[in-house]
């Protein structure tokens, strides 16, 4: 008997391609995705060594960071011409691009499991820190810069010094109004901005096991915000049926010996993790984000915290200036903030459950007066699919603006971005400073609360609302 | 890729937590599809006032940090995103040499292929060059990645660890690819025995 392993493990193993002492493994890539931002340089690269895609079948791009999300042409020449050079690229070196004319074009963590790309058991990587995403499927999934997209579509492998795990295990049931970003931001309240640098989170407990897969994308999605390399979910019939049916899924009889493969992934009874944590579901409330980094993060219910009561120097001096920066005072409620915008959009929120789930806030109230709302499906077919419900409409009649797909407002490359002071609650994952707009303050929040944000015009906690269904 | 085998410069104190890859080089600069020229935007939110004129309280602004080379920081530099070109932005502004407690892992790795050398010291060791580059603008440290030390004008104040690959990639400049394409028969094994039916991104139904 081998000894027990968990899911990384496995993926991990049946990847290497080669090992060699004091040097890091050589790792096959299954799934490679690239968008315009932190590609052009890497097939500049290739074009000037000569070099081709090694596997343009392995190889996927879209266009999501720069792209409008109303209707008509891009105004930013510059943003035009980084679109283009994709355009360019993936003509000349053969690799299949969902642009802005596709119906399967989208924010590119959004498209992946949409189209039954990503797959569980499988190795993917994408220029891109939320990459993470992925693993929600069961996936080994991580990030890189461009010098390894160059490395992937070159070799389709990748240098990779084996990272250490840590189990994330979340028991209990969620109380009503209490999602998978909450959780995901108690995590990161809980170990740090940097708790998991080096490591590679499993996620699993009955809480878990309870979520959607969307709701297990919205977590592993920011498990880079705790600093963590990628984050997992264990498949199991929830992600068979999620991927049943998809384009790129296996079908039929295929399908069938994929789900047995699949069955063999789930980390091993007494397999080990370098490091455990553990939370209690039903204690998790509402979060909010009051500072620049995704761990600065306190219940709905709590209080901007004082600096005075820092663990030390270092991190009294980030509070003071992540309060300076956010303009709020120590010791204010988290729900008399007013807010001005909402965001309602991302890799991390995106996706069609989190559109329901937002409109269900709705019934019939409007959004305040003193804000401005928008809601940005994460791709073409979640933006249908919501159409085809109706939902576009129960926003529309909220006062909401329903714009087309891409990553919009999360970090406004597009003309959607804050005005200097203007505050944000935001479905998005980053709060820095600048990330949404130059000044502007950006609280992360589930998309439940963000609707109700912007219907009283001051964070409120939702789960009051939540249960007068 | 440029070898880096040991570098004597002036280091500047950037003494901030967990400055992330949006403040190194923010979103309005990546639309650039080249690999250099990103050094004037580089801290451009903290460096330049609203007019466009330099802000006079950001470090590298300052009589004797102008020419820096080294930068001490604080823990989790380089947080956030991906982009490659936080470190591009730095090493174009004349970056090329970086101090640390922690630093975020993508960030770390994409130093290394720029041929800059990220170095993590223990936060004493940190908070120790901090206040001397603080209280003496214009103070020079040399950063041997030969020798692994870390030494001023009196004498080595720190050694450090690195993975002896990186390391070696570094001080012979080192080219990933070609590195990698020395086993492109163990690629092609590996790909003749892939399982049949795994996810091909090709036009599907
Ligand atoms: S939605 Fe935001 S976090 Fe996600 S890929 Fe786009 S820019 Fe990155």
């Amino acid at each position: 008997m081998s000894s027990p392993r968990t899911l990384f493990e496995k993926i991990w193993s049946s990847h290497v391609v080669r090992e060699a002492p004091g040097e890091p493994a050589l790792l096959y890539v299954d799934l490679h995705l690239v968008h315009e931002v932190t590609s052009p340089q890497a097939f500049e690269g290739l074009r000037m060594s000569g070099r081709r895609v090694r596997r343009p079948d392995l190889t996927v791009a879209t266009m999501d960071h720069n792209v409008p999300t109303t209707d008509g042409p891009v105004e930013d020449p510059v943003s035009q011409q980084q679109m283009d050079a994709l355009a360019t690229n993936c003509a000349e070196f053969g690799v299949p691009l969902y642009d802005l004319h596709s119906p399967r074009q989208g924010i590119v963590h959004v498209i992946g499991p949409e189209l039954g790309l990503t797959q569980p058991g499988t190795t993917i990587v994408c220029g891109d820190s939320h990459t993470s995403t992925h693993g929600a499927m069961g996936a080994l999934a991580f990030g890189i810069g461009t010098s390894e997209v160059e490395h992937v579509l070159a070799t389709q492998t990748l240098l990779q010094a084996k990272p250490r795990t840590m189990e994330v295990r979340v028991d209990g049931a969620l109380s009503t109004g209490v999602t998978a970003k909450d959780i995901i931001l108690s995590v990161i309240g809980r170990i740090g901005t940097a708790g998991g640098t080096g490591q590679v989170l499993e996620y699993t407990g009955s809480a878990i096991r309870a979520l959607s897969m969307e709701g297990r994308m919205t977590v592993c999605n920011m498990s880079i915000e705790g600093g963590a390399r990628a984050g997992m979910v264990a498949p199991d019939e929830t992600t068979f049926r999620y991927l049943e049916g998809r384009p790129h899924a296996p079908q039929g009889k295929a399908f069938e010996r994929a789900v047995a493969a699949w069955q063999l992934l789930p980390s091993d009874t007494g397999a080990t993790y370098d490091r455990v944590e553990i939370l209690d579901a039903s204690w998790i409330v509402p979060h909010v984000t009051w500072g620049t980094n995704p761990g600065m993060v306190v219940p709905v219910t709590g209080r901007v915290p004082d600096p005075a009561a820092a663990a030390d120097d270092t991190e009294r001096r980030a509070t003071e200036r992540a309060l300076e920066y956010m303009g709020l005072t120590a010791g204010t409620a988290i729900e008399d903030i007013p807010i001005d915008r909402v965001f309602l959009g991302s890799c991390t929120n995106g996706r069609i459950e989190d559109l329901r789930a937002a409109a269900g806030i709705i019934r019939g109230r409007t959004v305040s007066k003193r804000v401005s709302a928008m809601v940005v499906p994460g791709s073409v077919k979640v933006k249908w699919q919501a159409e085809a419900e109706g939902l576009d409409k129960i926003f529309l009649a909220a006062g909401f603006e329903w714009r087309n797909a891409g990553c919009s407002m999360c970090l406004g490359m597009n003309p959607d971005i804050l005005a200097p002071g203007e505050r944000c609650a935001s479905t998005s994952n980053r709060n820095f400073e600048g990330r949404q707009g130059k000044g502007g303050r950006t609280h992360l929040v589930s998309p439940q609360m963000a609707v109700a944000a912007a219907i009283a015009g001051h964070f409120v906690d939702v789960r009051a609302w939540a249960g007068d269904a | 890729m440029q070898p880096f085998t040991s570098l004597t410069g002036v280091a500047a104190p950037l003494d901030r937590a967990n400055v992330d890859t949006d403040q190194i080089i923010p979103k309005q600069f990546l639309k650039r599809i080249e690999r250099t020229g990103f050094g004037p935007f580089c801290f451009f939110d903290w460096r330049y006032l609203d007019d466009g004129t330099p802000n006079p309280d950001f470090i590298l602004n300052q009589a004797g940090y102008e020419t820096a080379s080294i930068l001490v920081a604080a823990r989790n530099f380089g947080s956030g995103s991906s982009r490659e070109h936080a470190p591009w932005a730095l090493e174009d502004m004349g970056i090329k040499a970086i101090l640390a407690p922690s630093f975020a892992d993508i960030f770390y790795n994409n130093c290394f292929k720029n041929g800059m050398l990220p170095v993590v010291l223990p936060e004493e060791t940190i908070r120790d060059l901090m206040a001397r580059a603080t209280e003496r603008p214009g103070y020079v440290l040399t950063v041997d990645l030969e020798r692994q030390v870390i030494a001023d004008q009196e004498g080595v104040v720190a050694t450090f660890d690195v993975d002896p690959f990186r390391r070696d990639c570094l001080l012979n400049g080192l080219d990933d690819i070609g590195l990698t394409l020395q086993h492109v028969d163990s690629i092609t094994t590996f790909e003749n025995a892939r399982p049949d039916g795994l996810p091909v991104t090709t036009p599907a139904a």
